[in-house]
C-alpha cells in the first residue's frame, strides 16, 4: 500500500531550512518578543480578523517550512525546530521503537524518522535544546487549525488537563527528569 | 509496592526475572488463551497479553488478562495508544484492575500499516510517555486526566518499553529515562540479538542510575529461521537482527535450524544475565509458546521459586542476599512489602 499521508509531504528546500536551527531558535526568540507586544494592538482593531490572518499566516508559513499540521499548540522550539506532528503517530516525548536502521520511518519509509531529526537538531541548539527532554502534555484536539501564536500569547496553548497539571510539580511547564 | 503484584514481587527481591508473551488467539474461545498461557505459566513470573501485536487483530489484551486473572495466572496488560482515545484507555485501566490486573506495560503500539488492517483510522491520542503519566496520575492522585476524582485509584505496576537497537542510539538511555520520569517501574525491551549493542545501551543506563529506578528486562526470542529472521528484521517494525545472526541460521541444515535458533537464544539470555543492570528477561516466542518452557530450563534459570503470597516474608528476605549481581535495590522503591490479597494463588498452586 502506497503511504499518502499528510505528515509525508515536504516543500522543496524546507529540509535545508530546518537544518539551520540555531538561527531558527534565534529567530523565533525574536519573534515571541515582537509578537507579545504587536497582538494586543492586533487583538484591540479587529479581534476576528486578527485570528484568521495568524492562522493564514501560519498555515503558509510553518506549512512551508514544517509541513505545520496546525495542531494550535506548537512546540517546535522544544523539539529541536522539528515538527512532531509530522510523525504519523503524532508522538509528542520522542521516537517510537520502530524507527529504521537507516534512521527512516516505520511508516514512511522513504522519510527520515522527525525524531531523529529533532533530537540532532535540538544537539545544535543553544538556547532551547534542552526542551527536549521535557514531558509534553496530552495534546488538546480542541485547538486544531487555530493559531497557536495567539494561544501562545494568551495561554491557552499552556492549559493542561486539570489532573495533569495537579500532578506535575512544575504545574503547567510539564516534568523534566533533569 | 504499588500493586502487590507478584511479578514487582519477584523483582524487588533480587531474583533473575522471566516474563513471556502470550499471543492473543483469533479466537473466542478462553481454552485458546489458556493453552497458550499453561505452557508459559509454569515457567514465568508474568504473561504479557499483547495488544493487537503488529496491528494485526486478536483477542483484546484486556479479554486475554481477564481470563489470565481467572486462571489464576500473573498478567501483563498491554496497552497500545494505536487503537483508544484517553477516554477509553482510562476506562480500561480501572476496568483492568478491577479485574484484578497488576500490571500494565505502556506502548506507542506499532502502525496500522503494519498490520492486516491498513485501512484502519490510527488514533494516538496520547503518545506511550503520557499515557504512563495518566496512569500514574489515577494511580497516586486518585483522579483522571481531568481532574475528576476516583473513589478507588488503580493500584498498577507500571511499565514501559524501550528499544536499544534503532536509531537515534545516543538518546535511547535518555528516552527510557524520561519513561520512568514519567511513570514506569520496569522496563521491557525489543528482541535482543545484537549483545554489543545492548552492552553499551546499559553501561549508559547504568552510569544514570536508571537500573535502581526501574526493572530493566531484556526482551529474546527464539528464531525459526533464517528465513524468519529474514522476515522478521524486514517486516516486523523495530527488530533489528544482525547478519551474523541470520548467517548462523543459514549455515546449519534444515531440521537443525529450529534448535540453533534456541540455542542462540538462551545464549544471549546468558549473556544478558551476566550485565550490570540486567532484573530479568523477556521471552517472546511468537507462535512458538512450547519452545518458551525448554529455553528457560536449558539457560538455568528453573525452578522459578514462587514468590507467593503466603510465603514473601521468608522469600524476599533470603532472595535479597542471594541476588545474582543483578545490582541494587531500587531505592524509591524501599518499602514495606503489602499484605496479599486473599485469592492470590502462588505459582505452586495452579499447577
Amino acid at each position: 500500500m502506497t503511504i499518502n499521508l499528510p505528515e509525508a509531504r515536504r516543500w522543496p528546500g524546507s529540509e535545508w531550512i530546518k537544518n539551520h536551527p540555531a538561527a531558527l531558535e534565534r529567530i523565533y526568540a525574536v519573534s515571541v518578543k515582537a509578537f507579545t507586544r504587536v497582538y494586543p494592538a492586533m487583538k484591540k482593531i479587529a479581534p476576528q480578523s486578527s485570528e484568521r490572518v495568524m492562522v493564514f499566516v501560519e498555515a503558509v508559513g510553518k506549512g512551508y517550512v514544517w509541513n505545520c499540521q496546525m495542531c494550535g499548540q506548537c512546540i517546535l522550539h522544544s523539539t529541536g525546530m522539528t515538527c512532531p506532528m509530522n510523525c504519523p503517530k503524532n508522538l509528542r516525548n520522542g521516537p517510537c521503537g520502530g524507527v529504521r536502521a537507516n534512521g527512516h520511518c516505520e511508516v514512511i519509509p522513504e522519510r527520515m524518522c522527525v525524531w531523529v531529526q529533532a533530537w540532532e537538531r535540538s544537539q545544535a541548539m543553544a538556547v532551547y535544546g534542552h526542551k527536549i527532554v521535557t514531558l509534553q502534555p496530552p495534546v488538546n484536539r480542541a485547538l486544531k487549525n487555530t493559531s497557536s501564536w495567539i494561544n501562545m500569547v494568551e495561554g491557552t496553548d499552556q492549559i493542561t488537563p486539570p489532573g495533569w497539571a495537579a500532578a506535575s510539580p512544575t504545574g503547567n511547564e510539564g516534568l523534566e527528569h533533569r | 509496592m504499588f500493586a502487590n503484584s507478584r511479578l514487582e514481587r519477584v523483582l524487588r527481591s533480587g531474583r533473575f526475572a522471566v516474563t513471556a508473551e502470550l499471543n492473543a488467539p483469533d479466537s473466542a474461545n478462553p481454552e485458546d488463551v489458556y493453552r497458550n498461557a499453561l505452557v508459559l505459566a509454569e515457567v514465568c513470573d508474568a504473561i504479557n497479553a499483547t495488544d493487537g501485536s503488529g496491528a494485526n487483530c486478536h483477542m483484546s489484551s484486556l479479554g486475554c488478562c481477564a481470563l489470565l486473572v481467572r486462571a489464576g495466572y500473573e498478567p501483563v496488560y498491554q496497552i497500545s495508544c494505536r487503537d483508544r482515545n484517553r477516554i477509553a484507555i482510562q476506562g480500561d485501566l480501572l476496568g483492568a484492575a478491577a479485574l484484578g490486573v497488576k500490571n500494565v506495560l505502556c506502548l506507542t503500539g506499532d502502525d496500522v500499516t503494519a498490520g492486516d488492517q491498513p485501512g484502519a483510522k490510527r488514533v494516538f491520542d496520547l503518545d506511550s510517555l503520557q499515557l504512563l503519566h495518566t496512569a500514574t496520575i489515577m494511580r497516586d492522585h486518585g483522579v483522571f486526566l481531568s481532574g475528576r476524582k476516583l473513589t478507588t485509584p488503580p493500584q498498577l505496576f507500571l511499565g514501559a518499553a524501550a528499544n536499544p537497537f534503532v536509531p537515534p542510539f545516543a538518546w535511547r538511555p535518555e528516552r527510557m529515562a524520561k519513561k520512568i520520569a514519567a511513570g514506569a517501574s520496569f522496563i521491557q525491551t525489543q528482541y535482543c540479538f545484537d549483545v554489543p549493542r545492548l552492552r553499551t545501551f546499559m553501561q549508559r543506563a547504568v552510569d544514570m542510575g536508571l537500573h535502581e529506578k526501574a526493572f530493566i528486562l531484556v526482551g529474546v526470542g527464539p528464531l525459526r529461521s533464517d528465513k524468519a529472521a529474514e522476515f522478521m528484521r524486514t517486516k516486523v517494525p523495530g527488530v533489528h537482527i544482525p547478519d551474523a545472526v541470520v548467517a548462523r541460521l543459514a549455515g546449519v541444515a534444515p531440521k537443525q535450524k529450529a534448535e540453533e535458533g534456541k540455542r542462540i537464544c538462551i545464549e544471549i539470555i546468558q549473556q544478558v544475565r551476566e550485565m550490570a543492570g540486567v532484573a530479568g528477561v523477556h521471552i517472546m516466542a511468537y507462535r512458538q509458546e512450547e519452545t518458551v518452557a525448554e529455553i528457560v530450563h536449558r539457560a538455568g534459570l528453573f525452578p522459578r521459586h514462587a514468590v507467593g503470597a503466603h510465603r514473601e516474608g521468608h522469600v524476599n528476605q533470603h532472595a535479597v542476599h542471594h541476588a545474582s549481581g543483578n545490582g541494587a535495590q531500587p531505592a524509591h522503591h524501599a518499602g514495606q512489602y503489602g499484605s496479599a490479597s486473599p485469592g492470590m494463588a502462588s505459582q505452586g498452586e495452579l499447577q
